[in-house]
């Protein structure tokens, strides 16, 4: 007779088996089956999988920027710095940061709060960008990837049981790391809704309703914000980053922002606010009390910069109880340390080529290059997707995705729901197999009811990009015919 | 405690407090990078800015770090990351082929071509491949599919996961996991973070820490009283212990954990970290596939090999490789392993460029080889004389009781703490172990781990050092510990 496993479906963590990530999930898997299967000959309507589901630029086959290359060259292999082929400035960034290190050597542990000298520099950069209020490297964080100093704050937060159980506000649509988390924590997830009509803004009378509502069954203690969003995509207002800050004040949330650098803002009259900056514009009453971990530059390293791989990122921690912070350096210390090489990329980040510097004309035309490519392909998007009949695209005015919607005939919604589908994993699905093309369906975000969408990255070369909106267009208007 | 503002009206409470944070994570400890190490740290800043104090330098023997202790790197691995991290040095005719190979074979199973890209959530196909071909040589030919292996951000992350997947119920039906006492803290840290429950299986200090089938046998059945035993843990070669368990030892766990039910997890090293005479590594897989399908086919493992290789041998332990390999998992489970990985996209890509390497080094013939054996013999053989040295100094202090370093890279000596010192300490609110190790660092300026940081039978006191350091600076070291204790001694006498 055969025992049954020890670790089976029904013994296993309840809480993990909640868990979804749309963006690597059931469609993803799919797509990359079917590259396997395009590589062993089979044929299929398609040459080749496109995966436009996950903001990876390389992947793309985009330009690298060659100092951060050529900076972690010679901090990997320190005997290149006698190699005259390299620059100067590329040299003294690769010692500053080798001294920083134990031994000399990026193969060693650092702090686990980070590189000492890194910390040093991302502060310093935080000050340039917020126009010179103090940034103590001592609350910065030196993070794996964004997602790690998400969940360590989000683990932080989490308490009570039942009826006092904690809730995190987060919008809808939202990046998928946050339902994932809190349904691993066993959090309550609070969804308020962005609104479509008016390019994804955010409406405190939204969020009010949300918190009310969720207060009969949780205790509310944090809000989460995306901006630039993911996978929407919009860019809020001054005004609106003032009003969440005096909502999170006034209802007592600690407030987590999810932010990008404006290098990824693109639309004419978008300009990005940075949460820690506007909070101290509005003086004491609130710099002084609210309190506010924020999570920047991550979709820049992947859009930007190319190296999402590495797993770089950092958080900073504003007004944060101290013994909690000792907590919190406490629980970072536990898994030792965030990966080096990531963390000598956020220094070069930080600490780019400056005017003067000999790396510096490639550098600011390598960036330059990608960032216009990027506001070109933003536009491109929004534009050909509009002429489509049943797609609707919000400009897309930062971030590096398009989360268009799509009218879905009652025909396919049948279908689908009797496959026990998503409407728009169905739809996706049937691009897929029929195009090559991978998006991730909307259900994977978030969105109000009988509504539908997909998230689409811009990041493909421009040619590319063109094929794979034509083809987009193309199979949206057979499957609406095909569904009449 | 909120503080009064200037205008003296009364200040909020924050949100995110002491009492309203996750009382889990208050029950967090994590020894090795815990208080001690923070005073070391602050000891350190004073030293460079000028405070005089009775040592010139601190020498942190807390942690695994060969790096940070100054030894020799390997070319062959320094080299391969270079020509990733920048592949214009594919050009460059001072790289040697063999580097240059590796290279191209990592980069092509990147997107793009580039470590920068994410990689699959499970790691790198090519990687997985090689690892599970790494598995079939070093276990004598036993099949390893690369689907059963996942690349982790350093081990802590394969094993946090793995205890994330079998925590399950409450209160008495909690899932209990069974780990040694001394352990690795990070095992005492994941079971308190995910609010599991620890049970404690002693290790035999008077027999080399060796693990006793009955004292297993104890604790299970007492564990059963109060919580749902599903977990068996063993670190092989121990740390801090140093023990390599014998291969009767394992079949015996292995026999156990099939009786009893319980999901094995095997956190090992490779056999190069073995250096006592008599000692010999058995890989848990190994031996499970030589007991034939009785065991093969049903006992659930899951082990962690190889990070303290990465970090003991080839000191580049700071780019967080790891890997693990999954063995009979169920497979809806195993399905639920791959999503959650997934969440958090890819491990560190260089990371897993290094795994590659460790996997696949220069082969004999290859440009490379006879400089990269030279270079890991050199350490390999140093670490072997840093053991012997280790437990022979020592042993020659009375007071101080040190087992043979058998593997791995730390040694775990008992101590005796006088009764006026355990009082002194006790009043401070302080192990005593804690107060000894506290006061051997304002002294002498050596950071070492005390034992109540890893677990130790009541009464009994014991410290981690490393034995890293170079030999010279390890001589200093033991020295200085020989003399700090026999003042000790005498000051508490």
């Amino acid at each position: 007779m055969q025992l049954l496993s020890v670790l089976t479906l029904d013994t296993m963590n309840p809480a993990v088996k909640k868990v979804e990530y749309a963006v690597r999930g059931p469609i993803v898997q799919r797509a990359v089956e079917l590259e396997r299967e395009l590589s062993e000959g089979i044929k299929k309507p398609f040459t080749e999988v496109i995966k436009a589901n996950i903001g990876d630029a390389h992947a793309m086959g985009q330009q690298p920027i060659t100092f951060f290359r050529q900076v972690l060259a010679l901090c990997s292999y320190p005997e290149l710095l006698n190699d005259s082929t390299f620059p100067e400035d590329a040299k003294s960034r690769a010692r500053r940061i080798l001294q920083s290190c134990g031994g000399n050597s990026m193969g060693s542990y650092s702090a686990s709060q980070g590189i000492d000298a890194v910390r040093q520099d991302v502060a310093r950069y935080i000050e340039r960008r917020d126009g010179g209020g103090p940034c103590d490297p001592d609350d910065v964080y030196l993070t794996t990837g964004a997602s790690d100093g998400i969940v360590t704050m989000l683990k932080l937060l989490v308490c009570g049981k039942g009826a006092t159980r904690t809730g995190v506000m987060i919008s809808i649509p939202q990046y998928p790391l946050y339902s994932a988390a809190l349904a691993e924590l066993d959090a309550v997830q609070i969804n308020y809704y962005l609104n479509e009509e008016k390019c994804w803004s955010l409406d405190i009378s939204e969020l009010q309703r949300a918190l009310d509502e969720a207060r009969r069954h949780c205790n509310p203690r944090a809000l989460c914000i995306i901006n630039p969003g993911n996978p929407t995509g919009q860019v809020q207002s001054r005004q609106c980053i003032e009003d969440v800050i005096r909502f999170a004040a006034q209802e007592r949330l600690f407030l987590m922002a999810d932010e990008v650098y404006q290098d990824n803002v693109y639309a004419d009259g978008c300009r990005f606010h940075s949460f820690k900056k506007v909070l101290f514009e509005m003086g004491p009453e609130y710099s002084d009390t609210v309190e506010l971990a924020f999570f920047p530059l991550h979709l820049q390293i992947g859009s930007l910069y190319f190296l999402c791989g590495f797993r770089g990122g950092y958080m900073e921690i504003i007004n944060m109880d101290e013994e909690v912070r000792a907590q919190l350096s406490k629980l970072v210390s536990v898994r030792l340390c965030p990966p080096v090489p990531g963390q000598a990329l956020m220094d070069l980040v930080v600490n780019p080529p400056q005017p003067g510097e000999p790396s510096h004309e490639k550098f600011i035309k390598e960036r330059t290059a990608t960032i216009s490519a990027l506001a070109e392909k933003a536009k491109l998007t929004e534009q050909v997707l509009n002429t489509v009949q049943g797609i609707s695209c919000n400009p897309v005015q930062g971030a590096m995705y398009s989360f268009p919607r799509i009218t879905i005939p009652e025909k396919a919604v049948k279908e689908a729901t009797d496959k026990g589908q998503q409407p728009d994993m169905f739809y996706c699905m049937k691009m897929l197999e029929e195009t090559g093309i991978c998006l991730v369906p909307g259900s994977g975000f978030g969105q109000r009811d009988g509504t539908y969408h997909f998230r689409m990255t811009i990041l493909p070369p421009k040619d590319k990009l063109t094929t794979l909106l034509n083809k987009v267009k193309e199979f949206h208007q057979k499957f609406l015919q095909q569904y009449s």
